[in-house]
């Protein structure tokens, strides 16, 4: 682009744009930074993942043990099935209540109800989304809390008091807990992505099919769901790899715990590297959640190219 | 939704011995202010409400910057191998930050940045420019030609083809960038709370989730350090509701 064509004269070399640098000198600020800060500390994860190194002195070069260590170890195992609830929790079951609260939002509240109420209910949903998990796990564990929490107060109060339980200390309840947390955190995601795109979406068909006397769920099935089908997959993967990666929430909540029960890979990284200080063995776990991580990221990427071809 | 917020923010302002004779579930009695200023005072509160700001504040101008760069360059310049330079910054984006913890913590010590807000403005500012070029990318590719070569013919060079025509054309998106950049970044966790560890260099996020750790407050106590998180998202949310939900539904579809 910043070449001039020799047949035609240039009238505005005299003003001084002789031999201008490129574009991608643009990029080089970007380019150094992200060597720095991306990288090189991936690169250097991947590396430290084949050493024996507890974070002080020098590494002790390990090949593949850690990798086959992992494969042994039961802890990461069940660390993973945790990240399949996860998995479930923010991200499978964020779309579906998204998908239908979204289409009742949009074809019954605004419609009947009026816009306002709906921007306003859709805005209630968006709300955990800007606040700090740490502050969300705060509000949660007070109200999960065993004794003097909210929950299981307002359980005595309707006189369901057997269903008392220590919420997020009973192994067999943790993860459940947990999930449920998430599913609240998430929700508002989907919601808003799907009122977008149903705004989108062209209202005569809607009509027609309301005409021809169908029911309001076979208009949901049969013409409101595939008008959005670009952004159910995009927003299902985007929350699924935000799934994998959840941290902040399992921290606060439970630290893993209890036993154990919520544990997760990224939770289990980070006890590695910082509690246990087997810094080399946090590395390979880590490495494998990026692995697949990056794979799910590639899928999306296809999808989203996809879908601004349409 | 929001029927957890009204809970925390009833029994913040309650004293110790009303919770515990009356539960969380009951109306209070009055306006009870001791533990929302006990609490602002044995953390800092203040304090960390100025580390959080800086530091996300920094981080939303800095990275809108670089983004403008590296989307300039890929969406206008077009140069060469530019769906490879994309990826590359989606990727780098998605990444677990569990990948790059252990070593930008060990680099950051090496080189004195350990424990500065600087070292986590620095590491923030990538990490976002990064989904601000891929999206400033596409909105740029489909920036229109005739208005940059007419500055061109009027003798502009690129860099002020950038400043005096792109950036001030681009105002909206820069907007809803600048806003996310900065809530994200105030909500971030991780990062800070292993690059943070001194008192007086924590952020709001990290400062509650270490605190929840310990499990060292009463309920009354607990609330009001709710309340007082919620409080500045919440007043976040209430401005920028309009420009948030717009920048979703770009980033989803775009």
């Amino acid at each position: 682009m910043s070449t001039h064509s020799p047949g035609v004269p240039d009238s505005h070399a005299v003003q001084g744009r002789r031999r201008e640098y490129p574009y991608a000198l643009f990029l080089l600020p970007g380019a150094l930074a992200f060597l720095a800060v991306i990288v090189v500390p991936f690169l250097m994860n991947t590396g430290i993942s084949l050493t024996h190194w507890q974070g002080v002195g020098s590494p002790k070069w390990a090949g593949l043990d850690n990798y086959r260590a992992l494969l042994d170890d039961s802890a990461f195992w069940e660390s993973f099935r945790h990240s399949l609830a996860m998995v479930v929790a923010m991200a499978v079951l964020p779309t579906a209540l998204g998908l239908v609260l979204a289409a009742a939002l949009f074809d019954y509240i605004a419609k009947h109800i009026g816009t306002r109420t709906a921007s306003v209910l859709r805005a209630c949903f968006y709300l955990p989304q800007v606040l700090p998990i740490a502050v969300a796990g705060i509000v949660w564990s007070w109200i999960l809390a065993p004794e003097g929490g909210a929950l299981n107060e307002a359980l005595d109060a309707v006189g369901l008091g057997s269903l008392r339980h220590d919420w997020l200390g009973d192994p067999d309840f943790a993860l459940y807990s947990v999930m449920a947390v998430m599913v609240w955190v998430q929700l508002g995601f989907p919601l808003v992505v799907f009122m977008a795109g149903l705004q989108r979406a062209d209202p005569s068909l809607h009509e027609a099919a309301e005409l021809d006397g169908a029911s309001w769920w076979r208009r949901f099935w049969h013409v409101t769901l595939p008008q959005i089908r670009p952004e159910i997959s995009v927003v299902l993967l985007w929350c699924t790899i935000a799934a994998l990666k959840v941290f902040g929430a399992v921290y606060v909540l439970t630290k893993g715990g209890p036993g154990g029960a919520t544990n997760v890979p990224s939770y289990f990284s980070f006890q590695s590297f910082f509690e246990k200080t087997q810094v080399g063995y946090g590395s390979a776990v880590s490495t494998a959640l990026t692995v697949i991580i990056l794979a799910l990221a590639l899928v999306a990427l296809r999808l989203q190219t996809r879908a601004e071809d349409r | 939704m929001v029927l957890p917020f009204l809970v925390v923010a009833l029994n913040a302002v309650k004293s110790p011995a009303e919770y515990s004779a009356n539960g969380p579930l009951s109306l209070p009695e009055g306006i009870h202010l001791d533990g929302l200023r006990d609490f602002w005072q044995r953390v800092d509160f203040g304090r960390k409400l100025f580390n959080s700001a800086l530091i996300s504040g920094s981080v939303a101008v800095l990275a809108a910057l670089l983004s403008v760069l590296n989307a300039y360059a890929i969406g206008i310049g077009r140069v060469r191998g530019r769906p490879w330079v994309l990826a590359f910054f989606v990727l780098a984006n998605m990444l677990p930050q569990e990948a790059l913890v252990y070593p930008v913590y060990y680099l950051s010590k090496q080189v004195g940045l350990y424990d500065t807000r600087l070292s986590v403005i620095i590491v923030f500012t990538v990490i976002q420019s990064a989904f601000g070029t891929y999206l400033l990318s596409s909105v740029l590719g489909a920036f229109p030609k005739e208005v940059i070569e007419a500055a061109r013919i009027d003798g502009a060079n690129k860099w002020q083809v950038l400043w005096r025509v792109v950036v001030p054309v681009s105002r909206p998106t820069l907007g809803v960038l600048l806003v996310f950049f900065f809530i994200w970044t105030w909500n971030e966790f991780l990062l800070p709370l292993v690059m943070l560890i001194s008192n007086d260099n924590q952020t709001v996020s990290v400062a509650l989730g270490v605190l929840q750790g310990q499990r060292l407050m009463d309920a009354t106590m607990t609330n009001a350090a709710a309340l007082l998180g919620v409080l500045p998202a919440f007043c976040f949310f209430l401005i920028f509701q309009r420009t948030l939900t717009r920048g979703i539904a770009m980033g989803a579809v775009k």
